[in-house]
């Protein structure tokens, strides 16, 4: 049976392959970033406000840092609770461009022993869990030069 | 010291102070009973402390949980209703972590602007098994559900990612972690409300299991029930009351993030953008202290003792750094020079902190002003800091909630 492929979030990222950006917004009167993107008000609070455009943000970061999850996370995470817990590995990433730092899950198979703070990473598309009618995607951050 | 001396600092914003007539706490630990329960205990002990009769109460102040249920989202007429109606004005605040600050506060404004003479504060939570979790439903506009449900991003995580930064960055050691929680264990073995009361080994820390790499279970602490309360009146109240000469609140600060807040925060997936506005000088937390200090009229070299939000251990290390008692990257060097250890020069969690204690996280930050109290009163038994004159904590609610309470004698 084939699913339905539903990002987890709507209009947080979009595309396929080398094609895949991070979607935040942008204030046409102050050029602030926001993401998760922001939609109504810019949060400058030196700008007058001014329309929010929809913005890519950059494919590569540097790591800024990263840790793992032990333990099942508790719910609205989802996870088979008949299944051993497999850890998973989460990354911080500085934007130059942007000058932020965005958290995400790291693509299958990359541990931390294969990470360092600096390190450049790219984001790619992911999948976060399946069900009976849907995979529910995301995005992961990978080493670049990692092997899909 | 007095305040002449505090004035010669550059001391001009001492903005009035409070008197802390009572401080009582319940016993942290895991009961299996409700936070109504723990609170009227730990104000009962507060009234008595005191030597104040409920019914001259003027004003109740609850911090809330929101694990109680409807009651637990007003505290402050919870608590009120249990201890027996007596007309009192009420409140009931909500800052997650910084609730307590936000709770003490309230009372504070209240005294100053005339409106109580005296009032009762109080905070107290059951805190679930295993990690906290957000509120049940499909809530994809609240940050705290969505870095659950995208990220499975626990408190600890957040922990982790704090941690293996200041390795990289300040070349903190795993070691180093393990000491501060040796250190404030040692403390909470003496303290009778604390919920772990063994003194633990390096070897213990190592030994126990990675949660958030590179955090252990020991690294991290636990969630747990408890309650705190504090009685507090005007200066005037507690003269014709017979304390001349008591623990006084000199400031409190509950400040907010600026614009663009660069620090990755719970429970937040991105940090704000540095692109359009250049960021502050300093960090969130950094600007919580000072918000303190300045309204204090006083800096981080008049501090005797600190209570911080040892939510880990690598953020206490943080915590050192963002109260000033030494210079970005030097916390791990301050701990192993003993300063922040019993005897030292700036004791740090004389409590046990949440590493003894666990987070009852409505009750937390008042805990950490009875903990001062004890300690500025010179009734702190076998933990007392000795000649304790101001006291300083510090502590961080989720969604940008500042909290640092400064008290003097």
């Amino acid at each position: 049976m084939s699913r339905t492929r539903t990002p987890v979030v709507a209009n947080w990222f979009t595309g396929e392959g080398e094609g895949f950006r991070l979607l935040g917004t942008r204030c046409s009167a102050c050029a602030a970033v926001f993401f998760p993107r922001e939609d109504v008000h810019c949060r400058n609070p030196g700008c007058g406000g001014g329309d929010l455009a929809e913005a890519p943000l950059s494919r590569r970061g540097l790591v800024w840092s990263y840790t793992d999850g032990r333990y099942r996370p508790p719910e609205p995470y989802v996870s088979d609770p008949e299944l051993p817990w497999r850890p998973y590995t989460l990354i911080a990433v500085e934007l130059e461009a942007e000058r932020m730092v965005v958290l995400g899950q790291a693509a299958p198979g990359v541990h931390v022993d294969d990470l360092e703070v600096g390190m450049e990473v790219e984001v790619v598309p992911g999948v976060l869990h399946e069900d009976g009618e849907t995979t529910w995607t995301t995005w992961h951050w990978r080493p670049v030069g990692a092997s899909a | 010291m007095d305040d002449l001396a505090l004035a010669a600092r550059g001391g001009e914003r001492v903005t009035g102070e409070v008197a802390v007539l009572g401080a009582g706490m319940h016993p942290w630990g895991k009961w299996g009973r409700g936070f109504v329960e723990y609170g009227v205990v730990a104000a009962r002990a507060a009234l008595a402390d005191a030597g104040v009769d409920w019914r001259s109460v003027g004003s109740v102040v609850g911090a809330d949980t929101v694990r109680g249920g409807y009651p637990g989202y007003v505290a402050g007429a919870t608590f009120a209703r249990a201890l027996g109606w007596q007309g009192a004005r009420v409140s009931s605040v909500y800052a997650a972590c910084a609730s307590g600050a936000q709770a003490i506060s309230t009372a504070r404004t209240q005294i100053l602007a005339g409106m109580a003479d005296v009032v009762l504060v109080v905070g107290a939570d059951a805190a679930p098994k295993g990690f906290f979790r957000p509120a049940g439903g499909d809530r994809p506009d609240d940050p705290d559900w969505l870095r659950f449900r995208v990220l499975g991003a626990t408190n600890p995580a957040y922990f982790g990612l704090y941690a293996r930064r200041r390795m990289a960055v300040h070349g903190d050691t795993l070691e180093d972690f393990a000491q501060v929680k040796v250190k404030n264990a040692a403390s909470g073995a003496l303290n009778e409300y604390a919920r772990y009361r063994k003194p633990v080994t390096a070897d213990e820390v190592a030994a126990s299991a990675v949660v958030a790499d590179p955090l252990r279970l020991l690294d991290i602490c636990a969630t747990s029930d408890g309650a705190a309360a504090l009685v507090l009146s005007s200066m005037e109240f507690a003269r014709r009351h017979g304390a001349p000469d008591p623990v006084r609140v000199r400031a409190v600060s509950t400040v907010t993030p600026t614009y663009p807040n660069t620090v990755l925060d719970l429970p937040d997936i991105a940090t704000d953008s540095a692109a359009a506005v250049a960021p502050a000088g300093r960090t969130f937390r950094a600007s919580i202290a000072r918000a303190a200090y300045e309204e204090a009229g006083i800096g981080p070299e008049d501090v005797s003792l600190a209570e911080v939000y040892d939510l880990s251990t690598a953020l206490e290390l943080q915590w050192y750094e963002d109260l000033g008692l030494c210079g970005e990257g030097e916390g791990a060097k301050l701990l192993h020079d003993g300063a922040t250890a019993p005897g030292g020069r700036v004791p740090v969690n004389s409590s046990g902190g949440l590493a003894s204690f666990g987070e009852a996280v409505p009750a937390q930050a008042i805990a950490q002003v009875c903990e001062l109290t004890w300690q500025l009163r010179g009734a702190a038994g076998a933990r007392q800091v000795s000649g304790a004159r101001v006291g300083v904590t510090a502590n961080q609610g989720l969604f940008g909630h500042g909290s640092s309470v400064i008290a003097v004698r």
